[in-house]
């Protein structure tokens, strides 16, 4: 208790020490900004900084002139100042969102990065691939991992770092990518196939694997886009140019107003002076979204770093937001991959339990997923699996290739099963020397093709006593399962307006039947893999932004061609190069949080802009009328806020902009929450909350400002 | 009772517009998509050795477009000049060079601003060879390049935007040669004059002797306002009893007026396949056009001081035969399309009144708009709204099946700000000038001071944004206004067009989409009233400032 009493004081000063140390690194980066040289990347900003200086100087100079008049209006000692001091604090409150955002960045960046710091790799010198593919023979020396070059090869066995990302040329091992995803379960990875690809930074768990570096430490695909989510190398999306190119549309319009007024009623009314245009410029420019646009686009794609995704530029970010197909493969995304044993259907004169035993020992041996739960199956049935492994432990096991496309067991006493598919049960019956009768052959015809049309795979399975010739039992109906988290996802996409597409290479019943268990839109089957890349390209012709998942070389064409790639960390090099977003711990549902990421960075510029636009209205209200008042005095009609005096209006409207920049950028770091109801619901919720929400929550600001403000003598 | 009226007078338009709308349009629709010739028509392409069929890429389009009105402005400054040696002058001498260029510029420009008193310096050949002829092109210029960009919508990827000349061609000769004859006919009947006469001196009952002019007046009078021209026959102009005799003849020149513009969007709607993108162009239209009217009328209605009292309304510069409703009707359908006719002296409204109009000219002219010029003015704003619409609903901006990227964006960007360049920008370096400033304040504006004001935005608004009518009282008939009004109106026309064009061709250049799922909820009235909302935003508040030294420094004082 005592310990606990204690721990608590120290534990809170040190996360105050924390939150100090995160704010000022923040802040002093946001003071180096203050720079022209990197304002002036920001047009609008610059502008500010602009007025900033000018302001200074003429502050400056009003120490031998004395302050000047305004319209007619005489301003209070030190005002000039006052606004200098104020669009100062704009441009530093701009920088510091900015800083904020990308230290955020910068800190998730770190511990991804930690990972791939330099480690000890194993080279082999010289490495035969056909002689000694396991490289056990091969002299091997130890390198930094920073010194591996591309075409390099390595050997990693338990309890290794693996040195940089590459590709595994032999062998199988379990892989820990924690450190990279975050997810605890270990993941294969193996020759051949589209397991092969392996991160640098992860620790291999059990085996030896022989793996090729496929990039130099610091420029893979992975790295890049650490960079990118860091802030470091940030570019503007095509979206957030158009915005700042409107942006500044808007804002020439305020400085050619700023410049010409004066001349244009020079005739009839006296000058305003330069500080006051100064804040009129800086309160109507839309300075805040300026300043919050790239809070925006980088707070994004932390929140994607944080989803383990890393994306490849802020462009791929923000068409993630555009997306209205997502193309999803079967295997591995919508459901598991393997085939389940559902049901066993013995042919007329077999018991089920002759047909499972049969099943249970042709599968005794066979490490295949149908092999497995053919086993579980019968075990599920009450079949004694024990004795069966017993009387099995003699036998010479037949394991399953693609070739023979069946497994089984052959017995020292001369009986043998089979399991397969219909065709090469059928082979081997024929190769023991048993023609089935034609009722056989078309009952089993009729049982096979029934589970096909309901979607299944049908394995059939045969036995052979000694002496005996050989029989088909049955049926086993293999079906593949759909992903018990999968439906869910998909509803959520469906919820964000997304269509969805399954692809997969099973004949269309089974497509169908599995598409319509998971609540997929549509289905494509029979499916090679280049109809991939014709998918995408339909999908693009009807006027789709499509986002699919990849992760075999030969999705590459694909993912390269669909509007946003996405790519499993577990794929190959060349899918991995191909698409635009990674998905570190394998999770090709992801999709959903890449959807809505896309979707709520935009819908926060969206706010923005419209909150500003908003705040504008009451702010042309409380400055433009006080620039002319002194010399019309009937302008004090339009002073609807009722505030105190023009200086006081003026200045109340320029704190009120300088404090709303603080408040937007916790809007902009958190997002707004995206709406998923209908558009035009949406569109009307979003108008009232910012559009009308603006107006009130500016009018009320700029009068309770004034109403300090005008507490101050002079004003 | 006067609201009555407006009511009525409002209703009575909108019947009639609603009757035009779908026949005009389809009707304006199947001109620019029809594939077969007049005869006429190809002797005109063989006479100017242009190929009907053959497509032009935006900026084929754009040189078409600068070639023929850069060829008509010769033309017409041309025939200025020499106007003693043509028949029917009149004996009217020739046009100064600074008038001649302001002239043919604002003419060419579809403006029509008239620094000068037309019954005492264009005679007969002039006013037919060449304010007629280039009130008619120059509207159909404006139809050719909403066309152009309704085209860019409706192509999917390709190079082209059609054939400016066919697009012309067809324009004057199938759309408004005809309207003008039919309309030139009701004039007619209604009352407006058409002859060669010349002047006539008569000597009145009195004894003393009184000039009446004659003239060409029904014809010129009915492309004036088809064409959203404005170019009065008189210096009066619609004002004038030979013009516009009666409140009968009235009406029927607003419903001139606004005829076109207002089915345009019904011809977008059919030319894109989808009616529901032609019905929000033309709410916003509408509901633009009512705010203004209600909003002048209820100024007018509700002005003080002793005129005011005595007269029961603001009736100083209003003709009695039309009133207050007849006249703010006319105001709102000058002032909102680029029509820039005038049956009152708008210099006379209210100071709230007169703001308003300035207002509705410096929308951009969107209520409806010029010939044309409305249609396109407003899908460029359309564009903004989507781009904004698509960021507040995290969805790809996308409009009428086409994406709106960053170029689309930027080129609507620079359009929005063209009019308060020139009219701001102009106005600060004339008063920037002393030797012009003080010419100006002492001899061009009727009162210095903020009416004064007033008088000088309305004059550069109305310049830049080619509307052509004016503050009655500003007399600009000097050689620094006249050349430098002329340039501006020449600015405030082609740079708008050359960026319509470029739009249009990045259109064009794309796909077309017709999925649902990339649609916005555009098709709704939450829709119009945030385009509204930001037709508004966008243009007035430039504006504010100087407004605050005009008219509403004298309309709150």
């Amino acid at each position: 208790m005592s310990a606990v009493t204690a721990a608590a004081p120290t534990e809170r000063t040190s996360r105050v020490q924390s939150r100090m140390r995160a704010m000022w690194g923040p802040l002093k980066s946001a003071f180096r900004k203050v720079d022209p040289r990197v304002q002036w990347h920001n047009p609008v900003l610059f502008l500010v900084w602009c007025g900033s200086v000018l302001t200074t100087i003429i502050g400056i100079s009003e120490f031998w002139t004395g302050p000047a008049d305004s319209g007619g209006l005489r301003l209070p000692a030190g005002f000039t100042w006052v606004i200098a001091v104020n669009l100062w604090l704009t441009v530093i409150a701009a920088n510091l969102a900015e800083a904020l955002a990308e230290d955020q960045g910068r800190f998730q960046a770190a511990r991804l990065r930690s990972t791939r710091e330099g480690s000890t790799a194993h080279r082999v010198g010289r490495y035969d691939p056909r002689a000694d593919a396991d490289a056990s023979d091969a002299v091997t020396t130890d390198v930094s991992s920073i010194a591996l070059r591309p075409g390099d090869i390595v050997v990693a066995s338990a309890g290794d770092i693996i040195p940089a990302d590459g590709e595994v040329i032999w062998g199988i091992a379990s892989v820990d990518e924690s450190a990279i995803t975050g997810e605890s379960a270990p993941v294969i990875r193996e020759a051949g196939g589209d397991r092969s690809g392996v991160t640098g930074g992860t620790r291999v768990l059990s085996d030896r694997i022989v793996v090729r570096v496929t990039v130099p430490h610091g420029k893979t695909a992975v790295d890049k886009m650490i960079g990118l989510a860091e802030g470091a190398h940030r570019q503007k999306a095509p979206h957030e140019l158009a915005l700042t190119a409107l942006l500044a549309s808007f804002s020439v319009s305020f400085i050619v107003i700023a410049l010409t007024v004066n001349a244009i009623v020079s005739p009839f009314a006296l000058p305003v002076s330069v500080p006051v245009w100064a804040a009129v410029v800086v309160c109507l420019i839309p300075a805040e979204i300026a300043a919050l646009l790239s809070v925006t686009g980088v707070a994004s794609m932390s929140r994607l770093v944080q989803n383990n995704v890393l994306a490849d530029s802020a462009h791929a970010l923000e068409t993630a937001g555009d997306i209205t197909t997502v193309v999803l493969d079967k295997t591995g995304t919508i459901t598991q991959g393997d085939r389940r044993a559902t049901h066993a259907e013995p042919l007329h004169g077999v018991s089920r339990d002759e047909l499972l035993r049969a099943a249970v020992a042709s599968s005794l041996r066979d490490p295949t997923p149908e092999g497995v739960s053919a086993i579980a199956l019968a075990r599920e049935s009450g079949i004694d699996i024990g004795a069966l492994e017993e009387r099995g432990r003699s036998g010479r096991t037949v394991l399953f290739s693609a070739q023979t496309r069946l497994s089984g067991i052959d017995l020292p006493n001369g009986s043998s099963a089979r399991k397969g598919a219909e065709s090469a049960i059928l082979a081997w019956l024929k190769h023991v020397g048993t023609q089935p009768s034609r009722a056989v052959v078309d009952e089993l015809k009729r049982a096979t093709s029934t589970i096909a049309r309901a979607g299944g795979t049908p394995i059939v399975v045969a036995a052979k006593l000694a002496d005996e010739p050989g029989r088909i039992l049955g049926v086993i109906h293999f079906k593949d399962v759909v992903k018990p988290a999968v439906v869910a996802r998909i509803s959520q996409l469906h919820a964000l307006g997304v269509r969805t597409v399954m692809i997969t290479g099973d004949n269309p019943l089974t497509a169908k039947s599995i598409a319509a268990e998971a609540g997929v839109d549509a289905f494509v089957g029979d499916a090679t893999p280049e109809d991939k890349l014709a998918l995408v390209k339909r999908e693009q012709a009807d006027g789709h932004f499509v986002a699919m998942t990849g992760d075999g070389t030969n999705d590459a064409p694909a993912l390269a061609q669909a509007d946003v790639g996405v790519a499993m960390n577990s794929a190959t090099a060349a899918a991995k190069e191909a698409a635009n977003m990674i998905v570190l711990d394998d999770d090709p549902t992801k999709l959903v949080e890449i959807v809505e990421t896309g979707r709520r960075q935009r819908a926060t510029r969206g706010a923005l802009t419209t909150f500003n636009i908003a705040n504008d209205i009451i702010r042309y209200f409380a400055i433009f009328p006080p620039l002319f008042v002194a010399q019309f005095p009937g302008l004090d009609k339009l002073n609807i806020l009722r505030l105190h005096s023009p200086a006081s209006a003026i200045l109340s409207t320029v704190i009120y902009s300088v404090a709303v920049i603080f408040i937007l950028i916790r809007l902009a770091l958190a997002g707004v929450p995206y709406r998923l109801v209908d558009l035009g619901r949406a569109l009307n919720l979003n108008l009232l909350y910012y559009g009308v929400g603006g107006v009130i929550f500016a009018a009320v600001w700029i009068k309770l400002i004034d109403l300090v403000v005008s507490l101050i003598p002079g004003y | 009772m006067a609201w009555f009226w407006a009511v009525t007078s409002l209703v009575t338009v909108a019947l009639i517009l609603g009757l035009a709308y779908r026949p005009l349009g389809d009707y304006m629709a199947w001109v620019f998509t029809t594939e077969s010739d007049w005869r006429a028509e190809r002797w005109i392409y063989r006479l100017i050795g242009v190929d009907p069929r053959a497509g032009q890429s935006w900026k084929a389009y754009l040189r078409a477009v600068l070639a023929f009105s850069g060829a008509g402005l010769v033309l017409f400054y041309a025939l200025e000049r020499l106007q003693p040696y043509l028949p029917f002058s009149l004996g009217f001498p020739a046009m100064s060079p600074d008038l001649a260029f302001n002239t043919a510029a604002s003419f060419v420009g579809n403006t029509n601003w008239q620094s000068y008193v037309p019954e005492h310096t264009v005679g007969y050949a002039v006013q037919m060879l060449g304010l007629t002829v280039q009130s008619f092109v120059s509207g159909a210029v404006g139809i050719a390049v909403a066309i152009a960009l309704v085209r860019g919508i409706a192509y999917r990827n390709r190079g082209t935007l059609g054939n400016f000349w066919v697009d012309v061609v067809r324009a004057s000769l199938r759309i408004l040669g005809p309207l003008a004859l039919i309309a030139a006919i009701v004039l007619l009947a209604g009352g407006v004059i058409q002859n060669l006469h010349g002047v006539t001196q008569i000597t009145t009952v009195a004894g003393g002797t009184q000039t009446i002019p004659g003239g060409p007046v029904a014809s010129q009078e009915a492309i004036k306002m088809l064409g959203t021209n404005g170019g009065g026959f008189f210096n009066a102009n619609s004002a004038h009893p030979f013009e516009n005799p009666t409140a009968w003849t009235n009406v029927v020149q607003v419903l001139l007026l606004l005829l076109i513009p207002f089915c345009l969007p019904r011809t977008f709607g059919t030319m894109i396949g989808d009616q529901r993108a032609g019905f929000i162009i033309l709410a916003t239209m509408a509901a633009l056009f009512c705010v203004v009217f209600v909003s002048i009328t209820a100024a007018e209605l509700s002005g003080h001081g002793t005129a005011f009292q005595v007269a029961g309304a603001a009736m100083e510069g209003k003709e009695q035969r039309f009133g207050i409703i007849q006249s703010t009707l006319f105001a709102t359908a000058t002032t909102g399309t680029t029509g820039g006719a005038a049956n009152s002296m708008h210099g006379s409204y209210t100071a709230i009144g007169g703001m308003v109009m300035i207002l509705n000219m410096a929308m951009g002219e969107v209520s409806p708009g010029g010939v044309g010029t409305g249609l396109y003015t407003l899908l460029v704003l359309v564009v903004i709204t989507v781009f904004l619409t698509g960021q507040l609903l995290g969805r790809a901006p996308v409009v009428f099946g086409k994406r709106i990227g960053v170029r689309e964006v930027i080129l609507s960007g620079v359009m929005i700000l063209v009019l308060p360049v020139l009219a701001l920008g102009g106005m600060a370096i004339t008063m920037s000038l002393p030797s012009i400033r003080d010419q100006i304040v002492g001899q061009a504006m009727s009162e210095p001071g903020p009416h004064g004001v007033s008088e000088l935005v309305y004059a550069f608004i109305s310049a830049a944004i080619n509307n052509g009518s004016a503050f009655a009282g500003f007399s600009a008939n000097t050689p620094y206004l006249n050349t430098f009004l002329g340039i501006i109106i020449l600015l405030g026309r082609f740079v708008p067009i050359a960026l319509v064009l470029a739009l249009a061709g990045s259109f064009a250049a794309q796909d077309r989409t017709t999925a649902s799922a990339a649609e916005l909820p555009v098709y709704r009235p939450q829709f119009v009233i945030w385009l509204i909302f930001l037709v508004v935003f966008i243009s007035l508040p430039t504006f504010f400032p100087v407004l605050l030294c005009g008219p509403l420094a004298e309309g709150l004082a």
